[in-house]
This record gives structure tokens, C-alpha cells and sequence, in this order.
């Protein structure tokens, strides 16, 4: 487990003092995916590198399995560090080297053979299926496979930890895909906690089991990433939220051409959303039925993040003002939220 | 022999002196490049690592060492060759002949050199020595593991423009009797008007020269991936 307390990092920048990470406590539980998300300089990368003191924090405590490691010597933090791997945005491998001996580097000092090195690496190469490329040098590699070999690097002294440094943003949709799966496959296999930092809400979404959001230093939300992605409650949130969403285009929709959603009087536009994680009661239809109101979808963007549809609809409700007051009391009542984006008195 | 003689006579009068020029410079060369190979390369380290944001940040450290470096830059190799006299003859215990000359040689490209050092190591950058950290790699592992393997190309190249510059300076080691290519051209050649001993002198300095390029640029070429 990673407990993160009251960390600040206070940087000198050209004389001034820059709070770059500002009383951040956290909770990562052990086999958790934990996403850290936010803009580029919202202190992200200062606070996943404060987990493996790459930046010491000016105050604060990192706790890693109930020790301190602030107050580790020099050889001690090295010895926890080899328990932490990372992977960052620009790979950073070794040009010098071999993708073999590039993760065969990371093992010396381990107690192991030359041979066995060898072994183990090969193997961790085949774990991250790019052992074909043993022989090659980084620079005739891709980005993907540049990543793979560095996750293998990161793999080599079986670490608990597994800190991403803004891993995919220097990738395409396509490989980010990939080495998502890959780190979810490496914590489903081998059950090993990973801190994935990224501005990247695709990313979070794809794979997290929970999400920070950071903003000017200050974590501003936490919690289950389907509930920040369901309820979100800072502005910010919401901002980044709606970066993934295409609900945001029905107010564009409404404004610029009326015509394509035509409302007669006490008609009213709603977004539905769901905040829970059982769409399994058909309430479009239950409320139609029930209320006697003419429910029309005209715009619907559903996506599945942890196994759990979010996202929503829009659609225009017709009735008699008071059954679609009740109709929308009952939604409300069956957890949704209910947002009236045009018209009614609801 | 017979065309040698024609073309170049007033060399071939004297070959033993033009072979113990060659020799003087070799010597000089070989010398105080071993020693700045030595003393750059530790120099160079010393400040890469120590300056800020280095894996052993020393501030002081470096912006003294940074500051020698760049008045030892600036003053000119004749005026070295003065005022190290009696540091040279401490040292050596003589101020003159080819020993008399690698003091001053050894100070005024060992800077140079370092510097050369220093930009080398930093283009290995940070990510790579981060990275390194990450592992739980010491600082020193990372020097040798990370910074020189990473720069060996760099180095090599740095190493070959330090050298040729060296040869430049011990052209003027005639000053204090170490002879060498530049005070057989100056001495035997200029002053006596006898232009053939120039240009042979120029010949053997463009051939040392070249075989320091070739060998720096394979260095460099084999160490590229």
C-alpha cells in the first residue's frame, strides 16, 4: 500500500518559489490501477516521482507498506526503489544497448548470473511479446515497442509497484490501446499496483479502478472512477469529463438548428444520465407506460468504464405538464440525473 | 632518394633532426594527452554531476570548478608556459625540454577538455540517468553505466578535437627547448629560408592529425547505434 501524506514540493524557479505539489495525501491500495489525471503543470509528475523520491518532497510523508522511505539512507531507498519500477513518457531507454541488455541492465546487481539474467530477461521480453526484437537497438524501434521494452525494464526485479509517467502520451490511439492492455493484463496477472499519470481521460477510463484529479497542485477530487466519471463534482472534473463525452454536442445542437429537434408547448429537452451502475430496469420505457409521456431520444453517447455503462441521453419528453413533473421526479428517484436543457417548467 | 634529395634537400641534409621533431611532438602528444584524458574526463564528471539538478548536486563544488575552467580558458598557452615555470620544475624537476613542456600543455587542455566532457554528458540527458534512479542504480554505477557508456561517441569526438588542438600548442614548445614539428619549421626552416623543411614539418602534422581523425571518427562510429 502507498500512503501519500501531506506532500508538498516547493521548486525554485528563477528565484521564485513554485508550489508545485501542495498538501497531497493519498491512499494507492495494493493491486489497485490508480489513475492520477490532470492538465499538463498541475504537479503530476512531481507527485508520481515523490513515490519513488526521484523528487524528494519539501514536506510530507511517503509511506510505502507502512515505512517511511523519506527517512530511508541512501542504500536503503535504493534497495526500495528496485521494488518500484516507472515508465515514462519518452521511454528512456538505453541507445547504447540492446532491448535485451537494456532489461538485462536493470537485473545486475541482483545476484544473478550472467546466464540467468539473460534468461530472465528474454522471458519478461516474451511476457511484453516483443522478444523478437532482443537483438535490436532502441532507436529502430517504435514508440509501442520502445514502451514494451521499457515495461520490461521496469518488470526486471518483480517490483510491487509499477509507477507510469505519462506512459502513452507519446503514442497513437491505437498502441496506447495496447499498452493499456498491457498494463491491465500485467495487474491482473501478477497483481501489481499501478499509479498511471496521464492527461489523457481515455486512459483512465480504459483501465483505472480509481482516479485522482489534480489541479494546481491539490488533489480536488478522488475516489472510484466510475463514480468521478458518473458524479462528478469539481468544474474541472466535469471539463475533462466532457473532453470524452459527446453529450456536450446537444446544446450546440439546440442552438444553432432548432428545427432538428422541433418542441411543441410544455415539450421539454432532458439529459438523462446514469449515476449508478444498474441499467438493468428498462425505465424509458417503465416511465412511458407509467406516466403516460412520449419519450423521444434524440441523442444518446454511452461508454463503459469499469465494466459499467456512463454517459447518457437526450431526449424530449411530451405529456401534460404534470405527468412529466412526475416522470421526471421518478427518474430522479431511480438515481439518474435528470437535466433539463430546454423548456418546461419541470 | 635521389628525387628527395632534389625536391627536399635541406631535409634530407639532416634527416635525424626532422626524426627527432617527429619524435618531440609524439612525445608531447602522447604525454599530456594520457594525462588530460585523465584529468578532463574526471573534471568533466565532477562537473556534470555536482552541478544543479546533477545526481550529486554540489553547488559550490561546481560553480568554483566552473570558474577556474573558464579562466584557465582564457589565458594564452605562451603566458602558461611562464608562469608554470616553477610549477613544471617542481613537478618534472626540470623547466625545459620535452618534460618542460607538458605542465603548461597538460593545463591549458585539460579545461578545454573538460568542457568537452561536460557537453557530452549532457546530451546523454536526464531521462536515461532517471531512468537509471528509478532502478535503484547508485550514482556512481549511473557515471559509468549510464553517463560515459552513453557518451562514448561524444567523447570520442571531443577527445579528437582536443587532441588535434593539443598538436597546436606544442608548436610552440620550442620555447622552451622541447623542439618538436613547430620549432623545426620555425627554426631550421623559416629562420634559415629553407621553405622545404616547412612544408615536410606541415606534411607530418597533417598526417598525425589525420590518423587522430580517423581513429576518433571509428571510435565514435562503432559506439553509434
Amino acid at each position: 500500500m502507498i500512503k501519500l501524506k501531506n506532500i508538498c514540493k516547493t521548486y525554485m524557479l528563477a528565484g521564485q518559489p513554485v508550489e508545485a505539489v501542495k498538501n497531497v495525501t493519498l491512499t494507492i491500495n495494493n493491486e489497485d490501477i490508480f489513475g492520477i489525471i490532470g492538465f499538463s503543470g498541475a504537479g503530476k509528475s512531481t507527485l508520481v516521482r515523490c513515490i519513488n523520491l526521484l523528487e524528494r518532497p519539501t514536506s510530507g510523508q511517503v509511506l510505502i507498506d507502512g515505512k517511511d522511505i523519506t527517512q530511508f539512507s541512501a542504500k536503503e531507498l535504493r534497495a526500495a526503489r528496485r521494488k518500484i519500477g516507472m515508465i515514462f513518457q519518452h521511454f528512456n531507454l538505453m541507445p547504447s544497448r540492446t532491448v535485451l541488455d537494456n532489461v538485462v541492465y536493470a537485473l545486475r546487481g541482483s545476484g544473478l548470473s550472467r546466464a540467468q539474467m539473460r534468461e530472465k530477461a528474454l522471458k519478461l521480453l516474451s511476457l511484453v511479446e516483443i522478444a523478437d526484437k532482443a537483438e535490436a537497438y532502441p532507436s529502430n524501434l517504435s514508440g509501442g515497442q520502445k514502451q514494451r521494452v521499457a515495461i520490461a525494464r521496469a518488470l526486471a526485479n518483480d517490483p510491487d509497484i509499477l509507477l507510469c509517467d505519462e506512459a502513452t502520451s507519446a503514442l497513437d490511439p491505437q498502441t496506447t490501446k495496447q499498452i493499456l492492455s498491457l498494463l491491465k493484463k500485467l495487474n491482473a496477472e501478477f497483481g501489481i499496483t499501478i499509479v498511471l499519470i496521464t492527461h489523457e481521460m481515455a486512459a483512465v477510463k480504459e483501465i483505472c479502478s480509481r482516479t485522482a484529479v489534480m489541479d494546481h497542485g491539490s488533489v480536488i477530487e478522488e475516489g472510484e472512477t466510475f463514480s468521478v466519471f458518473a458524479d462528478p463534482q469539481a468544474k474541472l472534473t466535469k471539463d475533462f469529463i466532457a473532453t470524452t463525452s459527446n453529450l456536450k454536442k446537444i446544446h450546440a445542437l439546440l442552438e444553432d438548428c432548432p428545427a432538428a429537434v422541433p418542441l411543441n408547448e410544455n415539450d421539454i429537452v432532458v439529459k438523462l444520465t446514469y449515476t449508478e451502475r444498474s441499467v438493468s430496469e428498462p425505465l424509458i420505457s417503465a416511465v412511458t407506460q407509467k406516466f403516460g409521456v412520449l419519450l423521444n431520444i434524440v441523442f444518446a453517447d454511452v461508454d463503459i468504464v469499469q465494466g459499467a455503462p456512463i454517459g447518457g441521453t437526450v431526449a424530449v419528453i411530451s405529456g401534460s405538464r404534470e405527468k412529466i413533473t412526475e416522470a421526471v421526479k421518478y427518474l430522479i428517484d431511480k438515481n439518474v440525473a435528470v437535466e433539463v436543457i430546454k423548456g418546461g417548467a419541470a | 632518394m635521389e628525387l628527395l634529395n632534389r625536391i627536399i634537400p635541406n631535409v634530407m641534409a639532416d634527416t635525424g633532426r626532422l626524426f627527432d621533431s617527429v619524435l618531440a611532438t609524439l612525445q608531447m602528444t602522447v604525454w599530456s594527452g594520457a594525462v588530460m584524458l585523465v584529468c578532463g574526463l574526471t573534471l568533466g564528471i565532477v562537473l556534470t554531476v555536482t552541478k544543479d539538478g546533477g545526481i550529486m548536486q554540489q553547488k559550490a563544488v561546481y560553480h568554483v570548478l566552473d570558474k577556474i575552467i573558464n579562466i584557465c580558458r582564457s589565458v594564452p598557452f605562451v603566458i602558461f608556459i611562464a608562469i608554470l615555470l616553477p610549477v613544471t620544475k617542481a613537478i618534472m624537476g626540470t623547466k625545459i625540454g620535452v618534460r618542460g613542456v607538458i605542465v603548461p600543455l597538460v593545463v591549458a587542455s585539460v579545461p578545454f577538455f573538460a568542457r568537452q566532457v561536460e557537453t557530452a554528458l549532457a546530451n546523454v540527458g536526464h531521462g536515461p540517468v532517471e531512468a537509471a534512479q528509478s532502478m535503484g542504480k547508485s550514482p556512481l554505477s549511473i557515471i559509468f553505466t549510464v553517463l560515459l557508456r552513453e557518451s562514448i561517441p561524444s567523447i570520442a569526438r571531443g577527445t579528437t578535437i582536443t587532441l588535434i588542438n593539443l598538436i597546436g600548442l606544442t608548436a610552440m614548445a620550442g620555447y622552451v627547448g622541447a623542439g618538436g614539428l613547430g620549432d623545426y619549421a620555425i627554426t631550421w626552416g623559416y629562420n634559415y629560408g629553407h621553405y622545404d623543411i616547412i612544408w615536410v614539418s606541415v606534411l607530418f602534422v597533417i598526417l598525425i592529425v589525420s590518423v587522430i581523425q580517423f581513429i576518433g571518427n571509428l571510435i565514435a562510429k562503432k559506439n553509434t547505434h
